[in-house]
């Protein structure tokens, strides 16, 4: 039971924290939990579609379909994020003048809204997926009821780092808070980003341009807990090849390169000519 | 002469083609562990693995060392590249039933 346990919570663990930084990136804008929630939702509901599908995604595309599911979401999910940050460059001041001032949520139309549960969406559906066929399969090994325990144990027990991580983002004063979510929601971008580069790299369709560019796996092994919720965060990868770290730095100059923009031509409209 | 020439000239060519080992590598799955868990590859090559699960579970074929994971459903296989690698040991395991690991074993040349 405890394994079960221990092995669903470092699935749900990654969908939990990403589901964290974005209701933090997120706060007051009105209406972020029903879309967040509508996110989870659908997430479960692919998860269960993925699972179920298992046998025919994986022979798709000559059996590169698992690969390119993968990447494809991933990449998605990158221009959500890379959505959110860009359209926070040139609103996020107002929003954390009103959420000081007024003290309840801004009404933004649902724009930003669709990006938040497409990315909630996409972390659930991935992990989600894994804990249904990882539960299938210790489940018809012949289980008591201990295993299902043990799932709700580690859900549990990862909703609950969630949440912690949540209200320890609240705890960022608001003069910093938007700056903080908007470098944790680049950093996730580029690891979700540098995550895709590896499943095509693994179909063959990219180079790898190099493997293991360095081995800090003794340092930080990327299995254990503290390694996957840091894969999770800021992509840390033990062992990279060169293609995950083009992918990774070209996401991050991308998305600054975006909100320097947006950010600009917020300004400059703005200012009376 | 003029073979010797075309021997250097076709050895040559063949070592600036990026390599690729012939034929995948075959790892089955049964009761949830690898056989064999140590394949040996030649370094500097790229490799195709497949994966093929002879169990009635489903397994994951995960590689933190190598960046892979892949989801091998009951009695299906699955293809993947890896490498070009340099010489080392890189460990993978079964995500769904972690005690089982297996080693890729990239030799000096």
């Amino acid at each position: 039971m405890l394994a079960t346990a221990i092995i669903v919570f470092r699935e749900v663990i990654e969908a939990a924290l990403i589901i964290a930084i974005v209701m933090g990136a997120s706060r007051g804008i009105a209406g972020r939990g029903r879309w967040v929630g509508a996110g989870i939702g659908l997430g479960l509901a692919g998860a269960a579609l993925v699972a179920a599908f298992a046998d025919a995604i994986t022979g798709a595309f000559e059996g590169n379909g698992q690969a390119l599911l993968n990447a494809g979401v991933l990449l998605a999910a990158v221009g959500m994020l890379t959505w959110h940050n860009v359209w926070m460059s040139s609103h996020g001041r107002e929003l954390a003048a009103e959420v000081r001032s007024v003290g309840h949520a801004v009404q933004t139309g649902n724009k930003p809204l669709t990006a938040l549960m497409v990315i909630t969406l996409v972390a659930v559906m991935r992990e989600g997926s894994e804990v249904v066929l990882f539960l299938w399969a210790i489940g018809t090994g012949g289980s008591d009821g201990s295993m299902l325990l043990g799932g709700l144990a580690g859900l549990a027990a990862g909703v609950a780092v969630g949440t912690l991580m949540y209200f320890g983002l609240l705890g960022i004063p608001l003069r910093h808070f938007f700056k903080v979510t908007g470098w944790l929601v680049l950093l996730i971008a580029a690891g979700l980003a540098a995550q895709a580069a590896g499943f095509l790299n693994q179909a063959g369709l990219l180079p790898a341009l190099g493997t293991s560019l360095w081995d800090s796996s003794r340092l930080l092994d990327q299995a254990s807990t503290a390694g996957k919720m840091l894969h999770t965060l800021i992509g840390y990868t033990a062992r990279p090849s060169g293609i995950q770290i083009l992918f990774y730095l070209g996401t991050v100059v991308l998305i600054l390169a975006l909100m320097r923009w947006a950010s600009r031509r917020h300004d400059g409209a703005a200012r009376p000519a | 002469m003029i073979r010797r020439a075309a021997l250097a000239t076709a050895l040559f060519a063949f070592a600036a083609l990026p390599a690729l080992a012939d034929g995948p590598i075959r790892i089955e799955i049964r009761n949830q562990a690898f056989a064999p868990a140590e394949i040996h590859v030649p370094a500097g090559v790229k490799v195709q693995l497949l994966i093929v699960n002879d169990d009635d579970l489903p397994a994951e074929f995960e590689s933190t060392d190598l960046s892979r994971e892949i989801v091998v459903p009951g009695h299906r296989e699955v293809k993947l590249f890896i490498g070009p690698l340099d010489p080392g040991r890189y460990r993978f395991f079964n995500d769904f039933h972690q005690q089982s690991e297996g080693w890729v074993i990239v030799d000096a040349k």
